[in-house]
């Protein structure tokens, strides 16, 4: 019998563009990126220089503290370029791209053969052992660390969101392995979130502790499912693992090459015929969007609309989504649009739903409004479905008081769990940004 | 509208740093925003935002205040004519009240906001829309024939100590609409309570009665008035109170749009429905007779419910709190009322009272759900 999860606190923005269940092939970009901001808590040490030949899976930098985790490049090219910002901080390096890959060999292994020490020396070496999150802090994992369990979210009830039933409907095989490689990282339990509402392909994975999960968004975030079976406290680790990365560690270890294409949706209301693209994380995607999106002022992004990033002056894909959205800007003012019933309106918080509506919105980059202090008690709690009480731990994030955020449950969440806090407050307060910067004052304090 | 927009643009620079207004530029930046919703694009955090900000909250309450304000006005009209005798029309009634009631508004608006303005200005923030709200509310709660510098002086008070000197919008402890009216209640008792402070006194009246239907009772009189009047709201009291159907539809309003929490609301109905039904049931003098329900429709009660303990500031803050803080209020203005006639007004003093309790509700609240993490560490670590 499954493990079935029900939520009802929570929101489903439903958008146009949602991507069609086909997948095509990207065009191969000119250039690829690895941005070491994207990885949270990394200090980056450099390998290469500009003018270096490097092959594909080949190491760019590492991790000063930590030099076994490494960063490797996904594609084989010539080094072009480090663009470093204030205090020589290095903001990317970029790699002109071959017009064919050539892949360092790793070898092909089955990782049920291997022990623990040989599947993370594998996926340290391969670059692929990033793609481990950790929680309490939302930062990349610890190889020494033995996590309490290990999650797997197949549902992502985001806004436009990935729909990897369909993504991975040809690597079931490659995410089995990938789930065995897994497997040998933790003395617990591995758990596999799926949507209750649909049959899935996946619910046949073995070694796995399938979650079924209903409800409104967040369901499908890792969080509200580590909360149920197993809950954070101080000194736990939990990890965290994309799907689309699970397939890709399996297709590691099958064929002994680090190739990261993942299946990435292109989505939202300024795309032209939303689908999904077989593409590579770091990817230049200006050639790519050219001739895709509609005309108009936008926001590019990558990932979903509530976590994602802007990359609108960069258009390097980043290292982790699996989704760009495609978004209008919405930079104009609106005439006393504040006014009730008459100025914009959205689905949201504010309107007594009984039917939840069916039509998809078209939604914008627009503010609505200036940052105020707190005042509507009520919006976040109905959208936070954890144990926790928002108000306070944000209060207490916002002071840095160490003790109390602890006390309030600020280990059990990322800020992933805050974007509908974001969506709907009224004050417009930036909650995401609140907890990250909670958390890294507890990393701080907690580690040191 | 974009000639305005225009207009707004082309003396934007002086208000801007370095600019001849610099520190003006909160002043600068309320009316404008009040004007337009500005262009500005998410920057951090979600790509995406509701349309909702504090100033269409704060105006949704403003809007469900509307009934209750334009009832009021013809109340205060229709009071007058019945005790003045003679023939009048509903619209008569309507002028005379308008022409009491909207000196008191423009009194508190301009007071109010000018000294939200003045802080904002002090402290270079912005200015928030809570007095948009609080602007109306207290001349709704106030009795009409109030002197308007009595009126002036309770809403200075209130904004600067019920507020400001908390921080603003968002810090307060106690309702800046309550404090306003305790205020003058303590302050200036003549003018606030009596028989003759709730309709404008005619010239000609020899027998002038116009005394509440709850001072009645304190009084040991028995009422003049049936439950349709006090329904409907043709009975004397503060502007906005008497009509319990117009602040319902009000209250229809807040729920739909959420901007009310209805876990208040009932939770205060069911607390003041069960101490009035205890005190039916003991029966002592007349305020404990008075029909449990009757108590619901008289005063400050309807009012109160859905306009004052429904502040998201100044109540508790989760939910859970919430149901105690909101029963809470029920229980104690009853009982403020039948204990203490001197204080027919057990509405406004329970809403106080309780806004001072909220942040210890609220402290168990969360308190319990740190126990509940820490048991958890410990049973870890044993």
């Amino acid at each position: 019998m499954h493990k079935q999860v029900k939520i009802s606190k929570g929101l489903d923005i439903k958008l146009k563009g949602k991507p069609q269940p086909k997948i095509m092939q990207a065009e191969r970009s000119k250039k690829y990126a690895i941005r070491p901001v994207e990885f949270y808590g990394i200090n980056p040490r450099l390998m290469v220089r500009p003018g270096d030949k490097i092959k594909a899976g080949e190491p760019v930098f590492y991790h000063k503290y930590d030099e076994r985790i490494k960063f490797t490049s996904p594609v084989s090219g010539t080094v072009e370029d480090v663009i470093r910002g204030e205090r020589r901080k290095i903001l990317k390096i970029v790699i002109e791209a071959d017009p064919k890959d050539e892949f360092k060999d790793f070898g092909i292994k089955n990782p049920n053969d291997l022990n623990r020490e040989e599947v993370l020396e594998a996926l340290l070496e391969s670059g692929l052992f990033p793609v481990i999150k950790q929680r309490p802090y939302d930062v990349i994992a610890k190889p020494d660390d033995d996590p309490k369990a290990i999650f797997i979210s197949a549902y992502d009830s985001a806004p436009l969101g990935v729909d990897y039933e369909f993504t991975l409907k040809d690597r079931l095989k490659d995410f089995q392995t990938g789930v065995d490689a897994l497997k040998k990282l933790t003395s617990g339990n591995i758990y596999l979130i799926l949507n209750n509402k649909i049959a899935s392909k996946l619910e046949d994975t073995e070694g796995v502790e399938i979650i079924k999960a209903e409800g409104p968004h967040p369901i499908g975030n890792p969080s509200i499912h580590i909360e149920r079976f197993e809950p954070i406290t101080k000194g736990d680790r939990i990890w965290v693992v994309n799907p689309a990365d699970v397939a890709n560690i399996g297709a590691f270890f099958k064929t002994g090459i680090y190739n990261p294409e993942k299946v990435v949706a292109l989505a939202g209301s300024m795309v032209k015929e939303p689908k999904y693209y077989k593409i590579k994380p770091g990817a230049y995607l200006k050639d790519f969007l050219s001739n895709k999106l509609k005309s108009g002022d936008k926001r590019i992004i990558s990932g979903n609309v509530l976590t994602g990033s802007d990359i609108g002056k960069d258009l390097f894909l980043n290292f982790y989504d699996n989704e760009i959205s495609v978004i209008p800007l919405g930079k104009k003012s609106t005439f006393m649009g504040w006014l009730p019933f008459f100025g914009p309106t959205r689905k949201s918080f504010y309107r007594f739903n009984l039917i939840p509506s069916r039509k998809e919105m078209d939604l914008n980059a627009n503010l609505f409004g200036e940052e105020r202090a707190f005042v509507m008690t009520d919006e976040y709690e109905s959208v936070m479905p954890l144990d926790i009480y928002p108000v306070h731990l944000l209060k207490a994030a916002l002071l840095g008081d160490v003790e109390k955020m602890e006390a309030l449950g600020i280990l059990e969440v990322a800020p992933e769990d805050f974007a509908l806090l974001d969506y709907i407050g009224s004050s417009k307060i930036d909650t995401q940004e609140l907890i990250r910067k909670g958390l890294d004052v507890m990393q701080v304090e907690m580690e040191s | 509208m974009r000639f305005i927009e225009k207009f707004f643009k082309k003396y934007e620079h002086l208000f801007l740093e370095g600019g001849k207004f610099e520190k003006y530029h909160p002043a600068y930046q309320a009316m404008y925003t009040f004007m337009f919703v500005p262009d500005e694009t998410t920057k951090r955090g979600a790509h995406i935002r509701d349309a909702v900000d504090l100033k269409r909250v704060m105006f949704t309450v403003v809007l469900a205040l509307i009934p209750a304000t334009i009832f009021g006005m013809w109340n205060v009209g229709y009071q007058y004519f019945q005790q003045a005798g003679g023939e009048f029309t509903n619209w008569d009634a309507f002028v005379y009240g308008f022409w009491k009631v909207i000196p008191l508004i423009i009194v508190s608006y301009a007071v109010g906001l000018g000294i939200e303005f003045y802080f904002s200005i002090l402290r270079g923030h912005d200015v928030n829309e809570g007095y948009l709200v609080t602007g109306l509310l207290i001349p709704l709660i106030m009795p009409v024939t109030i002197p308007l510098w009595i009126l002036a002086v309770s809403v200075a008070f209130a904004v600067i100590i019920g507020k400001e000197v908390f921080g603003g919008t968002g810090m307060n402890i106690l309702n800046p609409a309550l404090t306003a009216r305790a205020f003058t209640f303590f302050a200036y008792p003549t003018f606030m309570s009596g028989n003759e402070v709730w309709i404008p006194k005619p010239e000609n009246a020899d027998a002038y009665s116009g005394e509440t239907i709850l001072g009645a009772l304190g009084q040991g009189h028995q009422v003049a008035y049936t439950w349709k009047e006090m329904f409907f709201g043709m009975i004397p009291g503060s502007i906005g109170e008497t009509s319990v159907l117009m602040i319902l539809i009000g209250a229809a309003l807040l729920l739909y749009t959420k901007v009310g929490s209805w876990r208040i609301m009932l939770s205060t109905l069911l607390g003041a429905s069960l101490m009035a039904y205890i005190f039916n049931l003991w029966g002592a003098n007349t305020l404990m007779q008075f029909p449990w329900w009757e108590h619901l429709l008289v005063g400050g009660f309807a009012f109160g419910l859905v306009f004052m303990a429904t502040d998201p500031v100044t109540a508790a803050q989760t939910r859970r709190g919430k149901w105690i803080y909101g029963f809470l209020i029920g229980v104690f203005a009853i009982l403020i009322r039948v204990f203490n006639p001197a204080y027919p007004e057990g509405m406004m003093l329970a809403i106080l009272l309780m806004n001072v309790v909220a942040p210890t509700i609220d402290y168990y609240v969360v308190q319990a759900n740190i126990k509940k993490r820490m048991k958890r560490f410990e049973k870890q670590m044993a």
